[in-house]
């Protein structure tokens, strides 16, 4: 790994300028999470019609690489169908990251992926509760 | 005798004084500083995290388990005594190191275990309503263990505020005391800001208003001459590890006639005199406080490092220190974007705590490794500083005296890479 391999044009261009960052007026659903070694903070905000992933926002603080990992990561999960989106992987937030992440940063690329999984989780559970026979 | 003890280093310092340091040869005594770290010459500047060891040191360690290894003060044999003879002599070159007594050094695993055992023991004397007070410089090794007890005996948490330039408040420090807090527990040395806290004149006064005095000693005692009896403090607990000694030990220094009248808080093997089932009496002092089978051979160890650093020369050791920090200063200082925290150099131990623009201090100190660079980025154990700085992170080059102005300009170069990089 040279000294800019981590900080690729693609994580750079993501931090500074965020794809998908703000909020939503009327989310479904919202889930947040720090890592509080770092500082890195993340929330997200997600709008679902129909079982699909209509709208996604981002915000948080913290490093290069959480705030782009987690940018990236609307982007791939916009559109797409709630359950396909929750099976996203580890490895395939790694991948879009384009560059190697050193084991002591991965906390720092996953944190985002994390916020998301909370996010689908508290959606489906709140789907659950909300189910005619349950009431 | 304390007194003899003092004559004596002051002799040794003398005859030191006038030597320069070889920086090469210095530099050979560390084999680890000539590693290669990412293809780059590793360029080791996180010292107040941990200093890295002497040969001498390393070799001590490899010595003691090849020639003496047996448990301490128990067996009858030749082995086991020579065992205790090399723990209690270390314990002897420690004690004359800071200028206290055999009896009142009390080996443990580290600063925060020290300040951990010295809130047990003073926790008795700690009633509702009673006072800590503290500082707002402490590491959180030198906060929690106060807030538990705080909060097991209902007793007030003050803290001693510091001013813009990152000093203690000495005004609102001598109000805070006219409230009579039973202790008063601060840091020597700053981690974060690097802060020199007057450690003789706080001791003095809370003296006067009837305190026990604690103080953090990890960050002052690989860096500068420490005399325990002139700075009158109660306790003092510090790292061997930050004094070219091993991981795993460290030293609480107490008192004797305090620690005589305190009930000690581990209990097993060594610390007894007399057991039935039913019923213990307690060790002398040291051992009435070091319970279980110690740390020897790190113990022996600590006392090579004691003289390691005595040859050198403290006083030495701090100038070379001075000329670095005050060097990286004007180096750094010159980078665009770069902001500096804490005291002038003359106020501040080896440490250079800074931010870079926006940058996030993880992102820099990830860039930084790939140039070889180890600092330190983060909260530095010290959150509620940091906060109080009005930043989330902040990063630290911490420096000791193998480190040279070469390493700083490789520093000062990393940096200016990662400015360009974050488009700065």
């Amino acid at each position: 790994m040279n000294a800019e391999s981590m900080y690729q044009e693609v994580i750079l261009d993501y931090y500074r300028h965020p794809h998908n960052f703000g909020t939503l007026k009327e989310p479904s659903v919202q889930a947040d999470d720090s890592n509080v070694s770092c500082g890195d903070t993340i929330t997200i905000q997600l709008l679902i019609e129909k079982d699909i992933i209509k709208d996604i926002k981002f915000t948080g603080k913290g490093c290069a690489i959480s705030q782009a990992a987690v940018s990236l990561l609307t982007e791939q999960v916009m559109g797409k169908k709630v359950d396909l989106a929750f099976a996203l992987t580890k490895k395939e937030v790694l991948d879009f990251l384009q560059v190697p992440i050193s084991p002591m940063r991965l906390k720092c690329a996953l944190l985002g992926l994390k916020v998301f999984k909370i996010a689908i989780c508290k959606y489906k559970s709140k789907e659950f509760l909300e189910e005619d026979e349950l009431k | 005798m304390n007194r003899q003890i003092t004559q004596k280093m002051k002799v040794k310092k003398v005859n030191k004084k006038n030597n320069q340091f070889n920086q090469k040869n210095i530099r050979k005594e560390f084999p680890i500083l000539s590693i290669k770290i990412n293809k780059k010459n590793l360029v080791y500047l996180d010292n107040a995290a941990t200093v890295q060891k002497p040969k001498c040191v390393i070799d001590a360690l490899q010595t003691y388990y090849l020639t003496s290894n047996a448990n301490v003060h128990r067996g009858l044999y030749a082995l086991s005594e020579k065992a205790t003879e090399a723990y209690e002599s270390s314990r002897k070159t420690v004690a004359e190191f800071i200028c206290a007594s055999s009896k009142e050094i009390i080996f443990v695993r580290n600063t925060t275990e020290g300040i951990n055992i010295v809130a047990n023991l003073l926790a008795s004397k700690i009633n509702e309503g009673d006072t800590i007070l503290l500082t707002e410089l402490e590491h959180h090794s030198n906060l929690v263990p106060w807030q538990i007890l705080a909060k097991k005996k209902k007793a007030n948490l003050l803290f001693v505020p510091i001013t813009k330039e990152g000093l203690l408040d000495m005004q609102i420090a001598k109000k805070l005391l006219q409230k009579k807090p039973k202790i008063f527990s601060f840091t020597h040395v700053s981690n974060a800001l690097g802060t020199i806290n007057p450690v003789k004149e706080l001791t003095y006064l809370a003296h006067k208003e009837g305190a026990t005095v604690v103080v953090d000693g990890a960050q002052s005692v690989g860096h500068m001459q420490i005399d325990v009896k002139e700075l009158d403090v109660d306790f003092f607990a510090f790292s061997g590890h930050k004094m070219y000694g091993p991981m795993g030990i460290g030293v609480l220094y107490g008192k004797k006639e305090l620690l005589e009248n305190l009930e000690p808080v581990l209990f097993g093997g060594e610390m007894i005199k007399e057991v039935t089932q039913t019923h213990a009496t307690w060790n002398d002092l040291p051992w009435k406080f070091e319970a279980g089978t110690p740390a020897v051979s790190d113990a022996v160890a600590l006392g090579v490092s004691c003289n390691f650093m005595l040859e050198q020369g403290i006083e030495n050791i701090r100038k070379k220190e001075e000329e670095l920090t005050e060097y990286a200063q004007s180096v750094l200082g010159k980078i665009k974007h770069l902001k500096i925290y804490g005291p002038s150099v003359s106020k501040k131990g080896p440490i250079i705590t800074f931010t870079l623009g926006d940058v996030h201090p993880h992102d820099i100190s990830s860039l930084l490794d790939q140039e070889g660079i180890a600092i330190r980025a983060g909260h530095l154990c010290a959150q509620p500083l940091i906060e109080k700085l009005g930043v989330f992170a902040v990063c630290r080059a911490s420096f000791a005296f193998y480190n040279t102005k070469e390493e700083i300009d490789a520093l000062a170069k990393g940096l200016i890479k990662v400015a360009k990089v974050f488009r700065l």
